[in-house]
This record gives structure tokens, sequence and C-alpha cells, in this order.
């Protein structure tokens, strides 16, 4: 199909192709519900039977880098909400201000996550043959808080007398939390890579008060990618903080 | 024909792998899942020929429980779920709401991208030692136990997915934006609400399975628990995921091919369709209740007793529904003026087979007699019955009806009611034996049956060779009248849709001007434009030989 400025010649008016584009992509997001429902109907149903397991393996998350990094992507979504709006008011300079602050939050999201799974690897928690919840208390790393790490190490003493599975059971929940957090960290990356080629686009200034379906389209992904880590972020380091 | 279309507008291997003109993509599905067809049909050949005796001379029974697995995935995953709606939907739905193309013509063409890339992924699977655990991919049998393929295979799934996902929201999205001006949501020809409906399937459905399969194939590749029971998971958990797609995915195979059946019955009975608008909701009512009723494939796994009697009940409630389709389409014929052609011929098979095939799921939905009949042939009888009776019949009968619009020809009309005869008959005869088979108790899957049962495999076999000739002869003739077939005009039934108010094949832009409808959906009373003079609505179509 040719295309015409801005209209692709499929549509008749700029209006009808800015609705079909917002319509396709809260379309594609139903979709992702349904993509991320299944992970989160699996973590449900192993957490209700491997309670203990699961709590344990929650405790060993960094509080404060999840934390920081939920404040990180909230962030994120605000800076992105602006980038929409300066591209609806046509200030051409802010929406590409805005979606750098975008792509650089999300980028600090994604480089605290390694440091997270760098973690997990050196305690031995990372799902396979070397898996053992039993690792990290017994060989403190350098820079750990050996009193938290004590709790931690009679924590899973205690669970062990419940559920002698506990790293059967414990690797269920390290699956679990690297698959949805890995699935979500593809998400954002994808949404990066969307933001760069915004980010060109508006440069090139090709984003006015008519024409910015875009950045819109982009910023709806943005806030779902969001909202699934809000999501995720109770459910995989908060579950059994009150110990 | 001198005029330009849209297959003469360009010309060159990169003006049909680049293109974002629907209809040219809708002839690469045609093409790729025509193939994918025949694999399948090859599959099940094999299997046919080597339950000719109990013992089973042909192949393994390793090869064996390859063949049946690698017959179902050919046709679930990659011809019946893409055949209709990515060929016909395709090629039909801008044309029938009078739009130019679809919403997002190049994602059109990714969907298609992604399917052959899932493809390769599964013939790879096929090609390097196949594929043993059943379509259904059971875990743990899958994940861990299977020495066969099934880490592409799932991988090919899984891609394949994304095709399917987005055709159905290409297709919702369009239905809602690009309509022509007049064509309101209850002028829609039915294919087109058959077509929403089988989307929002897709939409709401494919995502559970690519996330399953994803879980099955990490599990298998990292030795993962999700679904393994030495480890804590849980295989059940599987079963409920697969089916919360799988089920709802025969509707995704079945309400296309329902959506041919309601274009076809009112043009050659020459009457408006009985009751539009409860055949139009009763589409979107088996998309919805067809969400509910998954656990019916696990009455034996031992689920609760209340579940399995509120699945029960769900699942009869799905029968509502079709038999609101099945009486409309009846009373539509009541004194309507009808004509025996191909696609007519079709139709009356697509009732009586689906009558048959639905009939018998409701004694599948039934507790008691479920836990007699389950996993026996009884169940493959039925669900051939929907899936080649119905959905196939459907497929064959809307490529004939459509065929002028798409290639500008008409068909060797003898030959295509001779092969059209042949089909149902080769169809009944290969599966009405299996219903008698497994009430008897044959079970399904197996590579070895008692003598006893010899005489009603060899009767399937013989039908299924009927069969094959059925499905060979329309592969042959339509081809030939891509080239030799009588000129078609626009509209050679006449029928009623707004697809046949531009030429055949369709200029790329499909309308010269973009249309206003004014009418109502399959009226013949107040539409001089399709020639049919008053009190003369026998008015005989152009037939190819005539």
């Amino acid at each position: 199909m040719h295309r015409t400025g801005e209209l692709y010649g499929q549509f008749e008016t700029l209006e009808q192709q800015k609705e079909t584009a917002a319509l396709g992509m809260w379309v594609f997001l139903v979709t992702e519900v349904l993509f991320f429902g299944g992970m989160f109907l699996t973590y449900t149903i192993n957490r209700r039977a491997f309670s203990t397991a699961f709590g344990i393996g929650s405790n060993t998350l960094d509080i404060k880098l999840g934390a920081g990094n939920t404040v990180v992507l909230i962030l994120s979504s605000l800076t992105m909400a602006m980038a929409v709006w300066s591209a609806q008011v046509g200030k051409k300079k802010l929406v590409s201000i805005f979606l750098i602050a975008t792509l650089g939050l999300g980028t600090v999201f994604l480089g605290v996550k390694a440091i997270e799974y760098k973690q997990k690897f050196d305690h031995h928690l990372i799902p396979g043959r070397s898996f053992d919840m039993k690792y990290h208390p017994a060989h403190p790393m350098p820079g750990d808080d050996l009193e938290e790490l004590d709790k931690e190490k009679q924590d899973v003493d205690k669970a062990f007398a419940v559920d002698p599975d506990i790293n059967a059971h414990g690797q269920l929940y390290f699956s679990l939390y690297f698959g949805m957090t890995g699935l979500h960290a593809l998400h954002m990356i994808i949404g990066a890579g969307l933001l760069l080629w915004l980010i060109k686009a508006s440069f090139a200034g090709r984003f006015t008060p008519q024409y910015n379906t875009p950045v819109e389209v982009v910023g709806l992904y943005w806030h779902f990618v969001d909202i699934v880590w809000i999501y995720l972020f109770p459910l995989l380091y908060l579950i059994d903080r009150h110990r | 024909m001198p005029h330009e279309d849209y297959l003469n507008a360009r010309y060159g291997i990169r003006s049909w792998l680049l293109t974002t003109d629907h209809k040219r993509i809708a002839l690469l599905w045609l093409g790729s899942v025509t193939v994918f067809f025949f694999i399948g049909g090859l599959f099940a050949t094999m299997i046919r020929i080597h339950l000719l005796t109990p013992t089973g001379y042909l192949v393994t029974p390793e090869t064996y429980n390859k063949l049946f697995t690698m017959h179902g995935v050919a046709m679930i995953f990659f011809f019946l779920i893409p055949s209709i709606p990515a060929v016909l939907g395709n090629f039909l739905i801008p044309l029938m709401i009078g739009a130019k193309d679809l919403a997002f013509p190049r994602i059109n063409l990714l969907s298609w991208y992604i399917y052959m890339l899932g493809g390769c992924f599964v013939l790879y699977s096929f090609a390097t030692g196949g594929l043993d655990t059943g379509w259904t991919f059971y875990t743990p049998l899958s994940s861990i136990y299977s020495n066969s393929a099934v880490t592409p295979a799932v991988i090919g799934i899984f891609i394949n997915g994304f095709s399917s996902i987005l055709t159905g929201l290409n297709f919702i999205v369009t239905i809602h934006t690009m309509r022509a001006p007049g064509m309101t949501w209850f002028r829609l020809p039915l294919f087109v609400w058959a077509h929403y409906a089988t989307s929002l399937v897709m939409i709401l459905g494919t995502p559970v399975i690519a996330i399953t399969l994803l879980l099955a194939g990490l599990e298998r590749m990292f030795h993962l628990g999700f679904f393994n029971p030495a480890l804590g998971g849980d295989p059940i958990l599987f079963q409920h995921l697969f089916w919360f797609y799988s089920h709802p995915a025969v509707y995704i195979m079945i309400l296309p091919a329902m959506g041919v059946i309601s274009e076809i019955i009112p043009t050659f009975a020459r009457k408006p369709i009985f009751g539009y608008s409860f055949i139009a909701g009763s589409s979107i009512a088996i998309a919805v209740i067809g969400f509910l009723v998954w656990a019916h494939h696990m009455f034996v796994t031992g689920e609760s007793v209340y579940a399995a009697l509120t699945f029960s009940f769900l699942s009869y409630l799905v029968a509502i529904p079709s038999a609101v389709k099945v009486f409309n389409w009846t009373s539509t014929l009541y004194k309507g003026s009808i004509s025996w052609d191909t696609p007519m011929i079709y139709a009356f098979g697509f009732i009586g087979l689906f009558l048959i095939g639905g009939l018998t799921g409701l004694f599948l939905a039934c507790l008691g007699l479920d836990i007699h009949i389950h996993d026996t042939y009884f169940v493959v009888a039925h669900f051939h019955y929907i899936m080649v009776g119905g959905a196939v019949m459907g497929y064959v009968g809307g490529l004939h009806f459509w065929w002028p619009k798409i290639t500008g020809r008409l068909y060797p009309e003898a030959l295509a009611r001779t092969a059209a005869i042949t089909l149902f008959v080769g169809f009944n005869l290969t599966f009405f034996p299996q219903f008698i088979l497994g009430y008897l108790g044959m079970p399904r899957r197996y590579h070895t049956y008692p003598p006893e049962f010899q005489v009603l495999n060899v009767l399937s076999t013989a039908g299924a060779s009927i069969l094959a000739l059925g499905y060979l002869l329309p592969m042959l003739y339509l081809t030939w009248s891509m080239r030799y077939g009588k000129v078609a005009g626009q509209n050679p039934w006449p029928a009623t849709g707004l697809e046949w108010k531009t030429d055949s094949p369709p200029p790329t832009e499909n309308f010269d001007v973009t249309p206003e409808v004014t009418w109502e959906p399959y009226d013949f009373q107040n539409r001089p434009d399709l020639g049919l003079a008053a009190g003369a609505p026998s008015l005989a179509p152009a037939h190819g030989d005539d």
C-alpha cells in the first residue's frame, strides 16, 4: 500500500489510522495478559502447594534492589506519559528528551536485574544440578550481612524438617522467578528497541500534534510492561517478609 | 482479461514475497497450507495402510506413534487452524466489508513468515527423528521420557502461535475500523461474523498454548519441574493449560467453516438467510462458551466430581448455538429455489456430517458414557466428523465458491460435483466404521487390534483411499482451471456479498471507488444489479461446462 505523507494507503483518514493503531495495540495487550496469565497460574498453584519453599526462595531476593527497580519503572512510566503528552501538544524537543529518559530508566532496570541474576548465580540458586538452598548460608560472600544470613540458615534448616524436598520445590520457585522476570525483561528489551526507533523518528521531527500514533502506541505497551512488574514484585519479593 | 488486477499488477518473485496485498498473501497461505495438508495426509495414509491387518505390517510400533503424532501436528497446527481464516478470510474480509486491505498489511505478511518459520522447525523435527508424544504433548512424556525430536517441534508450534495471534488481531481491528460507509455490524456477511468470533478465540487462547509449550520446552531443555511430579510439578496443570487453548481451538477450525456455509446456503437457495442475527450471535456464543468447557477432555484424570459435572453441563450448552445454526440453515432452504452447484453439495455435506459430529460430541460430554468411550476410536471418529467432515468440507466448498473471484475463472462443474460426492462417500466410509470400532472398545493410538475388528478397519482404509482421490481431484482441476477455465464474470452465481461487486479477479485496491452499502444482507429481492429478473429467482447460474 502506498503512503501519502503519514497516511497509509489502506486508510481514508488520519483519525481512522490512529484509532486502528490504538485498537491494535489494546488487542495485542489482551493477548499479552493471557500470555503472562499461564505463568501466573503456574506460580499460584505451586505457591499454594509449596508455600514454605516459596517463602524461603522469596526471602533470598534482595528487597532493596527489587523495590528500587519498582521505583525506577514507575518513573519510566511517568516519563513515557510525558513523552506522549509532549508529542500531542507539539513540543518536539521535549518528546526526544522524555523518550531518552524513558530508555535510560529502562536500561537502569535491566542493569539492576542483571546484578540480581548474577547474585543468584553466585549463591547456587540457578535451577539445575548445582542448585542448593543451603549453599549460600554455609558460604558467606564478602559484603554479606552475617546476621541476615544466619536467620536464612535457621529458616532453611527449619523448612528442611517440614519439607525434605525443599531443594526440588525451591527450584520450582526459582524456575518461575527466572521464567517470569526473564519474560518480563525480554519485553523490556523489546520496549527499549521500540524506544530507540521512536527516538530516531523524534530527532527527525516526525511527531506532531496531528501525527503521534507511534509514541502513543508504544506508550501503551510500555505501561503494560510496567504493570506486569507491579504484580511480579509483590508475588516474587514480598510473600514471606513478615518473618 | 485485459484489465489490470491483483494478479497481473506486478510480476516477479519479489512482488509476491514482499507483497502486502491481502489477496496475494492469501495465495501464499493457500500454497503453504496445501503442502502441509498433503504432508499430514501422507501420514494418515500410512496409518490406514498399517491398520489393514490386526498386527500391522507396515511400520514398527515406535514409527506408528510418530505417524499419528505428526499427522495431528501437521493437520491441526499447520493446516486446519490457518486454512479458512488465513486463506479465505484473508482474501475476503476486506472485500466483504468494502476495505482496501486489512488494517495492518505488513503484519499480515509477517503472519505468513512466522508460520513458515514455525513450519520449518516442525519439518526439521519430522525429518530428524520425528515426534511421538501425540499432538497433545502431554507431560512428562513430552518433557522427559520421549526420545524423539520434541524440542524443535515445540519451538515450531510456539512460533506458529504468534502467526495465529497476529491474524486474529488483524481481523478484529479490521472489522472494527475498516468497514465501508453503510456497512453496519448487522449488515456484515455472516462469514465476517464467524471470523470475528474465530479471531476472539485466536487472540484469547493462543497465548496460553504458547506459554504452556514454552514452559514444557524449558522443562525439557533445562530439566525444570513445572509439570514433572518427581520435582513437585503437576502434569494435570499441563493438561488444563493445554486444553484451555486446544478445546477452543476446535472452534477456530469449525467457526470459519460455519461462516462459509452461511454464505453458500442463501446463494444457492436464492433466499435471504433465516435468522441472520441468531446465526451471527451464535458464532459469538460458541466462541465464549467454548472457553468454558476444556476439562471435558479430562474426565478420567481424577478431577473433582463437581468440576466434572460443571464442565459436562457447560459442554452441553455449546450444542445450543451450534443447533441454532443448523436449524437456521435448514429453514433457509424451506421454499428456496435450490440449485445443486458444487459449493451447495459441500454445504449439504457439511450440515449432515457436522450434525453427526456434533451429536456424538454430546455422547462424549456425558460423564458416564465418556468413561466407556474415552480414548477410543469413537473419539477419533467424532472429531474427524467435525474437523474433516465439517472444517475441511467447509474449506473446500468455500474454495470452490470463491474460486471465480480469486482466479477469475470457473472450475469444471461436472468434475467438481463428482469430486464433492466422492469426498462425501469416501469420508463416511472412512470414519463411520470408527464409531463402531470405538464403541466396541478399540483404543485410539494403538498399532495393533484384535482380529475381530479387521473388517471395520479394512472398510475404513478402503474409504480413506476414496477420500484421497476426492482430495486429489480438486487440486488437479482447480489448478487446471486457473489457465483453462471459463472466464467468470463479476458475479457468476449470483451472490449478494460486496466481494461480488468488484471485478474477478479484483484490482489491487479492491474497489475502484469505496463502495457505499445501502442494502440489507442476503437480500435478493431489492437488488436489480444481480440480474435476477423479478419472478424468475431460479435463473440458472453460470457453470464452467454449460
